[in-house]
């Protein structure tokens, strides 16, 4: 029996391994195993009060702090019976773009495009292709600025609470952003241009995509769930919409969508399902690269995070003329035992949160849903079918094959960890 | 004397976020540079290329939780000239220690159906009660300045320079207002070790201690000062009990403030 085994999967946050094993050249199973230790966010959380809880779960992710930060603020602002004021809405927004920048310039040029150029790092992309690489290190550090000055730091903000801000961020600080954001929307729009010459792998699946539908605005943080198989939710309705099992090869909890099965959440089921609530210069974007719609090609999943990028720092910079500097930045919050669902589109898809909390505002019970375990059975399938290629390819090629269609969904293991070695096994 | 060969660098991940390795990358203006400073050998966020060691100097990231953990550890010491831990989780612990204080059965069976399947050890502990550290950098997470300054001091043969004051004199310094004395707001920074520059406060909040404990501490005045500022004591002990619960200043003090929720 033959089979491919990846120990340690590279350029994806967390540990994880992969083991294809072939019969013949049939494949018998395709198993993702996520090794990262389990930390056990949702029982230390019991007995914390409210308040901590977004500082807390921003600790499950270094890559997306502000997405665990958001989810779980709009969760317990649902249970708290809390409104948040518009301006504190666009603040969110505006933070949220930092962090979609940031983290998609990080995967794109750092860890995915190497794939595309057939280098081990960026680093040694850098000797040949120097200006892709600093290109991109000027828009994640665009993205960062944004983050550090609404936030606090790049990883793990200390400005965000339920309720809204602790401050909100002074106009000086604000307005100096403004040039640089430019600057790093023209070069992500360039880079968007020179990726979509790169060579895409024939490969598409019919996926059913989830993701957030916002009123009018592509989606961040919301209410809405739906897919293109006629899935229509709200939050609330996530636990009956979705189910999480636990297999035993997995520290991540797969989920699938109640009655039907796996699914795919991130960047390409927000460009599908939103396509028309993306900012004009990034639609016209995507259609210039000619990206097609829908995208059912994991691969293509690096222009679609491009038009991602372009979209939040156009985004961005909508919100710096339109925020209020001297507006209120929270809103006052009282505890009472009560039930609260949220979720938001965190930059590797929707990442569900639900809280139950006493009179006195602990936490009773929490249940976090992040988006690489949702998309683990997705990346599974796209395995499967792969898998019949690799069977004609050496070790190396099979492996650099595998890590590849893994690395399309930018998983993060730390957060899924409720991931990656890659063993092929023939018989 | 032969040219001088390029330090070796690695960085190595146990349980934790991923953030901190991930400041090495935030270092967007100097990334570059440190790349053709020294040689990264072995860094799996980045690269799927690794040097097997020995290595000049190996960062560390997460905090030892299962027994493969606590055996590879040991391999990392084995080929690491020196070794350097980054941040909470590797240094005190992190935010998983608050399993030392429970019974870590139960927390798999809240969260996993079948908790069996799951390999991990009752407690999180830092790298230092495995092997031994030659430098610990504070921090959730920590502060990319102070971590160029450490790769560049052990390249350099130096030791790195990290005060070790309290997070109170980087108020001073930034000329932040008190947010304790002048508005109230209970503030962990006058035990807290400095590194981050003195974030909260600017932000109008209270430090929540994410450094750690300070070289010199006073815990029992401050959290004093918190009871009469009508702080709940069991809160006073969640705060000390957060992403530093296994710094033995913390863990020892935050028992002096249980209530009957703990």
């Amino acid at each position: 029996m033959k089979t491919i085994k990846v120990d340690y999967l590279a350029r994806v946050e967390g540990d994880g391994a992969l083991r294809i094993r072939f019969r013949g050249d049939h494949v018998r199973d395709v198993e993702l195993r996520i090794f990262e230790p389990p930390r056990f966010f949702e029982a230390f959380l019991r007995g914390r009060s409210f308040g901590e809880v977004p500082d807390i779960t921003a600790r499950i992710c270094g890559i997306c702090p502000v997405a665990y930060q958001m989810s779980s603020c709009r969760a317990l602002e649902d249970a708290l019976e809390v409104r948040v004021t518009p301006h504190i809405d666009q603040l969110r927004r505006l933070l949220y773009c930092g962090e979609w920048v940031e983290s998609h310039a990080l995967h794109m040029f750092l860890l995915h495009a190497p794939d595309f150029l057939g280098y081990p790092d960026a680093m040694a992309m850098a000797r040949d292709h120097r200006e892709i690489v600093v290109r991109g290190l000027q828009i994640k550090k665009a993205g960062n600025a944004i983050v550090s000055a609404v936030g606090g730091r790049e990883v793990h903000p200390v400005n965000v609470k339920v309720g809204g801000f602790y401050r909100t961020p002074a106009r000086e600080e604000m307005e100096k952003l403004a040039a640089q954001l430019e600057a790093a929307r023209d070069a992500a729009l360039e880079a968007l241009e020179r990726m979509a010459r790169f060579d895409f792998p024939d490969f598409n699946r019919d996926y059913e995509f989830v993701a957030l539908r916002g009123a009018e605005d592509y989606p961040f943080i919301g209410n809405r769930i739906v897919s293109n198989r006629g899935l229509d939710i709200e939050a609330a309705e996530y636990d009956q919409a979705f189910v999480e099992q636990q297999v035993p090869h997995s520290h991540a909890l797969h989920s699938t969508v109640r009655g039907r099965g796996a699914y795919l959440c991130g960047p390409m089921a927000r460009f599908n399902l939103n396509f028309e609530r993306l900012r004009p210069l990034a639609q016209d974007a995507a259609r210039r690269a000619r990206i097609p719609l829908p995208c059912r090609n994991p691969f293509m999943s690096l222009l679609v995070r491009a038009v991602e990028t372009v979209h939040a720092l156009d985004e961005a910079l909508r919100l710096l003329g339109v925020i209020d500097w001297s507006a209120e930045s929270s809103v006052a919050v009282r505890p009472r035992a009560c039930a609260g669902y949220g979720a938001s589109e965190a930059p590797r898809g929707l990442l569900y949160h639900r809280y139950h909390l006493d009179d006195s505002g602990r936490v009773l019970d929490a249940k976090i849903v992040p988006p690489t375990s949702q998309n683990q059975l997705s990346i599974e399938h796209d395995l499967r079918e792969l898998a019949a290629q690799m069977v004609r390819l050496t070790h190396d090629e099979a492996t650099v094959l595998a890590e590849r269609a893994i690395r399309n969904y930018d998983p993060c293991i730390s957060c899924a960890t409720h991931f990656l070695d890659l063993a092929i096994e023939r018989e | 004397m032969a040219a001088a060969r390029r330090k070796r660098l690695a960085v190595w991940k146990f349980a934790s976020c991923d953030g901190c390795q991930l400041s090495l990358l935030d270092c967007e203006d100097e990334l570059l540079a440190l790349a053709e400073q020294v040689e990264i050998a072995r860094f799996l966020e980045a690269s799927r290329a690794t040097i097997s060691g020995p290595y000049d100097l190996s960062l560390v990231e997460g905090s030892i939780t299962t027994a493969r953990d606590a055996e590879l550890i040991r391999e990392v010491r084995r080929v690491s000239r020196a070794l350097v831990t980054i941040g909470a989780c590797a240094t005190a612990g992190g935010i998983q220690a608050l399993r030392n204080f429970k019974d870590v059965r139960e927390f798999a069976s809240i969260v996993y159906a079948t908790p069996a399947y799951i390999a991990t050890l009752a407690t999180s502990t830092p790298i230092a009660a495995h092997v031994p550290v030659d430098f610990e950098l504070r921090g959730c997470p920590i502060n990319k300045r102070q971590l160029l300054e450490v790769i560049t001091a052990f390249i350099n043969g130096r030791r790195p320079d990290t005060p070790g004051h309290a997070v109170c004199i980087e108020c001073k310094q930034r000329g932040t207002i008190c947010v304790m004395v002048a508005r109230g707001v209970p503030c962990l920074g006058p035990i807290t070790h400095a590194g981050c520059g003195a974030i909260c406060p600017s932000f109008a909040r209270g430090c929540y201690g994410c450094y750690g404990p300070a070289d010199a501490l006073n815990i029992e005045s401050l959290g004093q000062a918190w009871l009469r500022a009508g702080v709940p004591r069991g809160d006073v002990m969640r705060v000390l009990r957060s992403f530093n619960a296994g710094a033995e200043p913390f863990s020892k003090a935050a028992l002096d403030y249980e209530d009957d929720q703990s």
